[in-house]
């Protein structure tokens, strides 16, 4: 098949998903902003305490994020896979194959990722601001929150960044999730099994939509990070 | 101002030493600020004058030797060289730093436009930090450390790089902060401020003060050979 | 002060947003069974037809989680469904005996059959499966296989075996393990021109055959039969026992047996219904 055809063709199918292409997205948006946000929460403070102060175990707290931003979508899926698993410790929850269960598999893959590049971000700002803040008198968490603060640009990057990687991978999601229809189906593993179905056009086509999410939120964000900012030129 | 008080007491240090990487950057250090003057710490580059403000400051703590306050530690405020200004309006710079100094919420606002209007930088509050000239950024520096309403200012060369006009803004800022009570250590190079400025002098040399004493004596009779070297211009080694 | 209220609005949002899906499919879908199944069953599209049905009749969702016969056992062995419908009848009555499963059921077979290219006369030729494995051995010619534990690739093994063959010696030569799912066996088969063992119902609904065919069918070896069992409730007792006989009992009546009859793709029905 030509090329062309295929773009084509992969367009004519999604546009004809409608309502499921619309579920689809929902979840795969839900799921990888509810990781991003989580994975904030945690990432942010931890990744600006590694960078400020100094506490036992911190060594090991910071080569433990740089390596596991490397962690592979799988072993993450199947590590909370065990977790969640009926016969796992957290099975009477009931959370595998659900949403709840993506979310959390997402959340361990990225809060690494957002922890280790907080860190780099706001070790950064420090040697900037470090002085002055304690000059000033500012508390632990005082420093930590001017810095995150200085840094939001930077930091809404590192978000992004997350969030680039939670809406790209699949093997996590299709461990944890099933990949079941209209309940834990996303775009990744929606996108997988219209390859083994041999459904290449339509696999494409979903693949383009999710490039076409994953620019309209970067420029959404760049939009948003330019705007209250006269830029500096000094 | 909002700080009444002139400190009454003599500042003392005694033997400061300090030492990095087997060098003592401060090799007994002993000279003493008098109560209400402005104080001008001069000497060379490497004299250890910044060193000594950060230990004053209690960023730093001599590996031997001791500063006595002659009775409660007063507040001190260092303004460095360089300001380092937050990425936002010149209004929000002040706010935050009053946030941390733990001024509350409501006194805020009206505390930040007092301390732009004694810069003179009313016209500026709106003004992101990283647009304003290097001499709007000192003052705006020195306005933030005032307030934390301290009772000793330190200064590290606060007109090292401004042209002149930006310069006599800044010392002008300095007589009135030290006409509102608050005592004054200044770092500078210049030897005309240090005239203009100083009631008393601590000259350094070599993490050593070499000659300490008020500033008429000073600057027409200085006693040490090294003193002597740098207010004529010439190098000693 | 406005930005810092819209930043913590936003932030507070986030994790609202975090929280809503814990809550959202519980009240979404109060009545749901989860069916551990296969790869060849969700890739031919019969679920897509054979769900709505049922739910239609009794308000029973039923979500289907496929993977290879082999996972899903293994799922269904820890409890993370409360059906298991596969095809591998050995590892079916032995999950059955370890009291894992109630008891096991027929419900439908369809039949393997060997696609691939054209090439290969001896193949076609042959006076059975084994032969023509054989001949695809002899010929040193490609052939893909699931590699992963799968119904279908424990088929594979059983009818090497029978042939005399060992073709994992072969491993990373003209035998390739693919260690994935059917359709994506297919495609990587469609991509390198090898042979591949599939059954019919997913080679059927296959959408990227290129120049692949059926190049052998028809032994009585290559007969695949599909079971259904009930997980355990004893061993697994948070398993939805009555909604999912339910379903077991709807699947192997005659009206889930002829909705099962009815499902064709391009005309050709794909699973033959033989519940006793």
């Amino acid at each position: 098949m030509d090329i062309l055809d295929t773009f084509a063709e992969a367009f004519r199918l999604v546009w004809r998903l409608d309502a499921d292409l619309v579920e689809i997205v929902g979840l795969s948006l839900r799921v990888s902003l509810s990781a991003v946000a989580l994975a904030s929460l945690i990432g942010l403070p931890l990744g600006a305490a590694l960078a400020t102060r100094r506490f036992p175990g911190r060594g090991v707290l910071i080569i433990g994020a740089n390596a596991l931003m490397g962690l592979p979508p799988v072993v993450a899926g199947l590590a909370v896979y065990l977790m969640l698993s009926r016969a796992g410790p957290l099975g009477p929850l009931g959370l595998l194959y659900t949403p709840t269960a993506m979310i959390i598999a997402q959340t361990v893959l990225i809060t690494p990722i957002v922890t280790a590049l907080t860190r780099q971000v706001v070790a950064d700002l420090d040697v900037r601001h470090g002085e002055q803040l304690r000059i000033m008198g500012a508390s632990g968490w005082a420093r930590i929150g001017t810095l995150l603060y200085e840094g939001r640009h930077a930091l809404g990057t590192v978000a992004l960044a997350g969030l680039g990687r939670a809406l790209a991978e699949v093997g996590a999601v299709m461990i944890v999730g099933g990949n079941i229809d209209h309940v834990t189906r996303v775009m990744t593993t929606a996108i997988a099994l219209e390859t083994s179905k041999g459904n290449l056009g339509l696999a494409l086509g979903l693949g383009t939509v999710l490039l076409i999410l994953a620019v309209a939120i970067n420029a959404g964000v760049g939009a948003m990070q330019r705007r209250p900012q006269v830029r500096a030129h000094g | 101002m909002d700080s009444p008080l002139l400190a009454e007491e003599t500042i003392e240090a005694r033997g400061l030493v300090y030492r990095r990487d087997g060098a003592a950057l401060l090799d007994g250090a002993s000279f003493s600020l008098p109560p209400a003057k402005r104080t001008v710490l001069m000497g060379p580059n490497g004299a250890g004058k910044s060193l000594l403000l950060r230990m004053v400051q209690g960023l730093l703590r001599p590996d031997s030797g001791e500063i006595t306050w002659g009775g409660v530690r007063p507040k001190t405020a260092l303004v460095l060289q360089s300001p380092v200004l937050l990425a936002r309006t010149a209004r929000a710079n002040l706010l935050h730093a009053l946030r941390i100094y733990g001024v509350k919420r409501r006194a805020r606002g009206d505390r930040a436009d007092e301390l732009l209007a004694m810069a003179r930088l009313e016209h500026r509050a709106g003004t992101h930090a990283d647009v304003l000239s290097g001499g709007e950024r000192q003052r705006l520096a020195i306005v933030r450390a005032l307030g934390a309403q301290p009772e000793l200012l330190l200064l590290d060369e606060p007109t090292a790089q401004l042209d002149p006009e930006a310069t006599a803004h800044i010392e002008a800022l300095v007589n009135q902060i030290h006409a509102s009570g608050t005592r004054i250590v200044l770092v500078t190079h210049d030897i005309g401020q240090a005239k203009r400025l100083a009631d008393h002098v601590v000259f350094l040399d070599r993490g050593r003060v070499a000659e300490t004493g008020p500033a008429e004596g000073f600057f027409a009779r200085p006693q040490s050979e090294a003193a002597r070297a740098y207010l004529a211009g010439r190098l000693h080694f | 002060m406005l930005r810092r209220t819209l930043l913590a609005a936003g932030i507070a949002g986030l994790a609202a947003l975090a929280a809503l899906p814990a809550a959202l499919p519980a009240a979404a879908a109060d009545r749901f069974i989860t069916v551990q199944s296969t790869t060849s069953t969700q890739n031919s599209g019969l679920y897509d037809y054979l769900l709505p049905i049922f739910t239609e009749k009794t308000g029973i969702e039923v979500r289907v989680v496929a993977v290879g016969t082999g996972q899903a056992i293994k799922n269904a062995a820890n409890g993370d469904g409360d059906v298991l419908l596969v095809h591998a009848k050995p590892a079916e009555e032995k999950f059955v005996a370890d009291g894992l499963g109630v008891s096991r059921s027929d419900v439908m077979y369809n039949d393997f059959v060997i696609v691939g290219p054209a090439g290969l006369e001896a193949v076609s030729a042959a006076n059975d499966v084994l032969g023509a494995l054989k001949a695809i051995a002899d010929a040193g010619a490609p052939f893909a296989s699931r590699g992963d534990d799968s119904g279908t690739h424990k088929a594979e093994m059983r009818l090497w075996k029978a042939a005399e063959i060992d073709p994992t010696a072969a491993s990373g030569g003209w035998y390739r393990e693919t260690g994935s799912g059917m359709g994506a066996t297919l495609n990587v088969a469609a991509g390198m021109g090898a042979y591949a063992l599939t059954d019919r119902a997913t080679w059927i609904a296959f959408e990227n055959k290129g120049d692949m065919q059926i190049v052998y069918e028809g032994d009585p070896r290559l007969f695949n039969q599909y079971g259904v069992i009930l997980v355990s409730p004893e061993k697994h007792p948070h398993v939805k026992a009555e909604d999912a006989q339910a379903f077991i009992d709807w699947i192997l009546s005659e009206e889930g047996q002829a909705a099962i009859a009815d499902y064709k793709v391009d005309g050709q029905q794909l699973f033959f219904p033989n519940a006793e």
